[in-house]
């Protein structure tokens, strides 16, 4: 039987508006803990400025209700980092000075990468490195926008994998924004495609009916979750 | 009157702690592409040095006003029209240096623009020394939110970092630091402390930490060498010899660096 204790994210209701613009309009669902979210839906659709609102970084309207106990690591879409001289191990001691070790094999890389500079990294490298600092201080919520934006295609299937096992492994929830709806549904259990409202919130698997395909490729439908 | 021994010992001791700490600072201001504005600001100091001299109270203290209330002029205004702030300091800085040029007294004018060593006392150095100090402490208390912030703002925000209070609060530290140094280096020349040491250490720096010490002690190099080739030659403005001598040290840099790819 599910209880009030099982969900880690309420929303209802949110919206996000400029004075001329509507960002984000009406999005209600509720995520339970230790499962995976996908955010899917096209460019300008609001899916960035959803883990704003999560972030509280944008004025919204609405109710975000996180679980008392929430702790959320976040990683943006865009980082500046190849004009800057920084070292791996630098980077991670800005969150946390402990665990850089463990937190680097959890992702997959060794102690030798701490002192490379941030900079030469490859896509892959620098993209588990930030999931690295994401995970460093124990969060038990991860927001990823776009995980493996210049990654390659082998790459991105070995980081979906490697943010399940964490997920598994460590109990946490996890929020991801991703343009690949065909990788990211075997790694997630539910999915929200946005186009500024809601045109789908449910299973990850049932998107994939016939009867929904047009929330992909069609035009989009606002949908109201129903609870 | 500061005989002419003890001016070189108070000019040497101000041009190494300038030299460090406007190097530390600057290692900031170059990665956030913010050295137009290093150097620019320095000029918005003309008016309140010229204020100074006109109503007979400390310059350094009309400088330092000047520099404070246009960093935060230019701080509110980023934030208010979201133009970079090498904009705003350019349209700032030419306002600021037509004023200065016109009110300061004429005999003046050169000290103001390159400095002057023999003019520096024991007063001037043990404000330079604290303030020196000072800054560099509180810089490193919000280097790495700085760095943050330039890597990812939202990543910053999402850590706790107010980006906006942290900016301020460099550029007032900026702001102290150019005031101190305009006595050895002059107004038109103090930027170059705090833009070309940072640009050399960071041809050769792979992590944040050589780099800002680096930074700095290419800063206190250029600043001490260029103060006693000004003794050394008997030309009191040191301005020209701190840049001659920064630039030396860039130049070398930039050679090793480009030598070591064969």
């Amino acid at each position: 039987m599910e209880s009030h204790n099982d969900y880690i994210l309420k929303i209802s209701n949110l919206s996000v508006k400029l004075p001329n613009e509507t960002i984000l309009d009406n999005i209600s669902f509720e995520l339970k803990k230790g499962t995976t979210l996908a955010i899917v839906g096209p460019n300008g659709a609001g899916k960035t400025t959803l883990f704003r609102a999560f972030l509280n970084l944008v004025p919204y309207s609405g109710k975000i209700e996180w679980d008392n106990k929430v702790k959320i690591g976040y990683v943006p879409q865009r980082l500046s980092v190849s004009d800057i001289p920084i070292s791996v191990r630098e980077f991670l001691t800005f969150k946390s000075t402990s665990d850089l070790e463990n937190s680097l094999s959890s992702v997959g890389l060794d102690n030798s990468i701490l002192n490379k500079s941030l900079g030469v990294l490859s896509g892959g490298q620098l993209q588990r490195v930030l999931i690295a600092w994401a995970i460093i201080d124990k969060p038990n919520v991860l927001l990823f926008d776009e995980p493996t934006a210049g990654v390659d295609l082998d790459s991105e299937e070995a980081i979906y994998k490697m943010l399940n096992d964490l997920r598994k492994k460590n109990e946490i929830t996890i929020l991801l924004i991703s343009h690949d709806v065909h990788i990211i549904i075997n790694y997630s259990d539910y999915m929200l495609a946005l186009n500024k409202c809601m045109t789908f919130f449910g299973e990850s698997k049932e998107i994939m009916k016939p009867e929904l395909q047009s929330v992909i490729y069609g035009e989009p439908v606002c949908v109201e979750h129903h609870r | 009157m500061i005989s002419v021994a003890d001016a070189l010992t108070f000019s040497l001791l101000t041009g190494i702690f300038v030299g460090i700490s406007a190097g530390y600072l600057g290692s900031l201001m170059v990665l956030e592409k913010m050295a137009l504005v290093g150097d620019a600001l320095s000029h918005v100091a003309l008016p309140g040095l010229a204020l100074g001299i006109l109503y007979n109270f400390n310059p350094f203290l009309g400088a330092f006003a000047f520099l404070f209330v246009s960093a935060v002029i230019i701080w509110h205004l980023g934030r208010v029209t979201k133009l970079s702030y090498e904009t705003l300091v350019a349209a700032l800085f030419t306002l600021a240096l037509a004023i200065g040029i016109l009110i300061i007294p004429e005999p003046d004018l050169l000290e103001a623009l390159f400095g002057n060593i023999n003019n520096v006392s024991l007063l001037d150095t043990t404000i330079a020394v604290i303030i020196s100090v000072t800054t560099m402490i509180l810089v490193k208390t919000i280097y790495s939110k700085i760095v943050l912030g330039m890597i990812s703002e939202e990543l910053a925000t999402s850590t706790g970092v107010n980006v906006a209070r942290t900016n301020l609060l460099y550029l007032l530290l900026v702001s102290l630091v150019v005031a101190i140094g305009i006595k050895i280096v002059g107004t038109l020349l103090v930027g170059f402390l705090v833009v070309v040491p940072a640009a050399a250490a960071k041809n050769v720096s792979s992590n944040l930490l050589r780099y800002s010490v680096l930074s700095s002690v290419f800063g206190a190099v250029s600043s001490a060498s260029g103060v006693l080739l000004s003794s050394f030659l008997n030309q009191p403005k040191a301005g020209p010899f701190v840049v001659l001598s920064g630039i030396s040290i860039f130049l070398t840099v930039v050679i090793i660096k480009w030598a070591s790819k064969f």
